[in-house]
């Protein structure tokens, strides 16, 4: 794995252990002007094809969502195949599912920084800017579920005429509005405070005209001060202790929207970690599908090497796994609890009208993350790439099998019914991919996608630890 | 306001360290050193104070903790209590999620506030840089001329005996 050019070397008294020289995570040794070259020269000169191509498909996919969305919002939400049975469906599934997009974008940025884990650096930008497409995307979907989103802002505290009359805080839904504002702030301040001293380095390439005077705009202008480094490093490791167990707290209130309820199905003590495993999955099959993309478009391979791509393939089996665990744990539960409603319900998951959903949940999310076990599906891109499109798939249904499947036959028969996505419900889940894309192709075409600054201090450490390494080497075999 | 100081530029950062050292050695005091990343164990070198930032964090994080204490507290138990569901008005433990939210919220926002305000950084601030390629490739030691009493040719001779490209004296505003 490691293409580091110094050799191993086996320290006396170590009994035969050679001891591995430290990897790097950038390949070559380009020259810091050279990594400046390298990630700013695609945001100066024009689009390719295949990003005018992506991005036609995903600006259509944009429209045929705000069309959706005001033709629902001017109608009304029976456009939807919502009912008395199952109230909650594609709208909610989709709120989760993009919610959870975003967790492993804030798992790169904050805790492997926390973690010191260098291989962060060449993927934390493009992964956070992920995390705030994503949850824009989540965000839309309990507005436009509100069913008169004009209103929405009544979710706030805030002192009103009716009374006043307060939000009720003792209702997960509540917290939710905090939890997803909240993450959504600190998550685009991080981003932005990473961006800075990158965009002073695109100001001071810039030589004319209304990119330099945006660039300066948004630098604040920065000019590489120690002093102000040293406060600014301080300041990333305090939001990154600021923001992990914030993530872990955002989709674990989101869990509890669910397991605060006494459905069966959803009324589980499991839910938090679960949900939060869930998350980091999901997001991770996402991370890989955008880098995958970029990498190949961009020709940054460089930069996002296999050994990345290698990293990323592990968590997401690691995470995979977790969830595996957790719906094992879930069906013990429901045969070992003893309570007849939750074991009818995890019988009808596996055997009734949506049991098609839940082995595509099962393929998805238990299945592919097996596969990674073996390191040529690992070094394979375009293997990869099909098991992260199918994480994703899985997850999807994930969401959609804990929701719709608990609705449709909850405790009173007479209250049993189906639900049967109509091409409302369809359109907006695509639109919804719609603005994602259009949101991250705009950002890797305008903004820089790596953190130059972080990839430089990268290069120089592993130089100096290569040194380090050599000089250990030649003393043990003197 | 326009001061002197004495700038040398390195190409790399090991060279500026080793200057930035030997600089020390000798009893100058680094007015600031300029580069296009931070880097590690700088601050001991150049001798800088560890930040106080931190608690800009711990105070506004106490600040948004209490704030959604007292509102939650005030709006469900003092101004219009709500029986849902036959739950107490004063549910504690139904407020720790919105409590720690709201920690996080302003604790993060301020120390971020926090350090533009230190380190003066806004929007439409004339970026001064003191060389050329500081934000790509280039490193800058600078010395300032405090009074006659600073030795320019000791200066001088220090950070080019430890592989400044370039020393220049400059008067200029930073």
């Amino acid at each position: 794995m490691c293409a580091s050019p110094v050799t191993k070397f086996i320290p006396p008294g170590s009994g035969g252990v050679p001891i591995l020289p430290p990897p790097r995570w950038v390949d070559g040794e380009p020259a810091l002007h050279q990594i400046t070259e390298d990630i700013a020269r695609p945001l100066e000169g024009r689009p390719g094809k295949g990003w005018w191509i992506c991005f036609s498909l995903a600006f259509a996919g944009l429209l045929n969502l705000a069309g959706m969305v005001t033709y629902l919002i001017s109608t009304g939400i029976g456009v939807w195949g919502l009912n008395n049975s199952v109230g909650w469906a594609f709208d909610i599934t989709n709120f989760v599912f993009w919610i959870g997009i975003g967790h492993a974008g804030t798992l790169i940025s904050a805790i492997l920084l926390l973690f010191r884990q260098q291989w962060r650096t060449s993927i934390n930008r493009s992964a956070e800017a992920m995390t705030i497409f994503a949850v824009m995307c989540a965000g839309l979907f309990p507005a436009i579920h509100m069913g008169r989103p004009w209103d929405a802002f009544f979710i706030f505290p805030y002192p009103n005429q009716r009374g006043p009359v307060w939000p009720n805080f003792r209702s997960p839904l509540v917290w939710d509005v905090f939890a997803i504002s909240t993450y959504f702030t600190i998550s685009l301040v991080f981003w932005y405070l990473g961006m800075i001293p990158d965009l002073a380095t695109l100001r001071d390439r810039a030589t004319a005209g209304i990119k330099k005077m945006l660039f300066g705009l948004l630098s604040l202008g920065w000019n590489g001060s120690h002093r102000t480094w040293a406060r600014y490093e301080t300041v990333s490791l305090v939001l990154a202790g600021l923001a992990t167990p914030l993530v872990l707290s955002v989709h674990s209130i989101v869990s509890m929207d669910f397991a605060t309820s006494v459905l069966p199905g959803w009324h589980t003590t499991i839910f938090p970690p679960y949900f939060v495993a869930g998350a980091i999955y999901s997001g991770f099959g996402m991370v890989l599908t955008l880098l995958i993309i970029t990498r190949q478009t961009m020709h940054l391979e460089r930069y996002i090497t296999m050994r990345h791509l290698d990293k990323m393939a592990k968590m997401t089996m690691l995470t995979g796994m977790i969830v595996s665990y957790a719906y094992a744990t879930e069906f013990f539960s429901a045969w070992y609890s003893g309570n007849l409603y939750e074991r009818f319900h995890f019988i009808n998951r596996a055997t009734g009208p949506y049991a098609w959903c839940f082995y595509l949940m099962v393929l998805g999310n238990v299945i592919t993350p097996q596969l990674l076990w073996f390191k040529k599906i690992r070094l394979n891109v375009a293997a990869l790439f099909v098991l992260s499109i199918l994480v994703n798939i899985g997850m999807w249904f994930e969401r959609f099998v804990i929701i719709v499947v608990s609705l449709h036959r909850a405790f009173l028969p007479s209250g049993w019914g189906m639900f049967y996505p109509t091409a409302i419900d369809v359109g907006v889940l695509v639109g919804s991919f719609g603005l994602f894309f259009t949101c991250f192709l705009l950002f890797i075409r305008f903004l820089p996608m790596i953190a130059m600054w972080e990839i430089k201090g990268v290069v120089q450490q592993d130089a100096a630890q290569d040194a380090r390494h050599a000089a250990l080497a030649e003393a043990s075999h003197a | 306001m326009r001061r002197s100081f004495v700038v040398a530029t390195f190409s790399d950062a090991r060279r500026l360290m080793s200057a930035v050292r030997a600089a020390r050695r000798e009893n100058f005091s680094i007015y600031d050193v300029y580069a296009p990343y931070p880097i590690h164990h700088l601050d001991d070198a150049m001798g800088i104070r560890h930040t106080r930032l931190p608690w800009v964090t711990l105070a506004a994080g106490a600040g948004g903790l209490l704030s959604a204490l007292l509102l939650q507290f005030y709006t469900a138990v003092i101004d219009w209590p709500l029986n849902v569901g036959g739950k107490p008005d004063n549910s504690t433990l139904a407020f720790i999620p919105i409590s720690f939210e709201l920690t996080v919220l302003f604790g993060g926002v301020a120390t971020v506030a926090a350090l533009f305000l230190r380190a003066r950084l806004f929007p439409g601030r004339r970026e001064r840089l003191v060389a050329d390629g500081i934000t790509n490739n280039a490193f800058a030691l600078v010395l300032r001329k405090r009074d006659g009493s600073f030795n320019t040719e000791l200066a001088c001779s220090v950070l080019r005996e430890n592989g400044a490209e370039a020393i220049e004296e400059k008067v200029m505003d930073i």
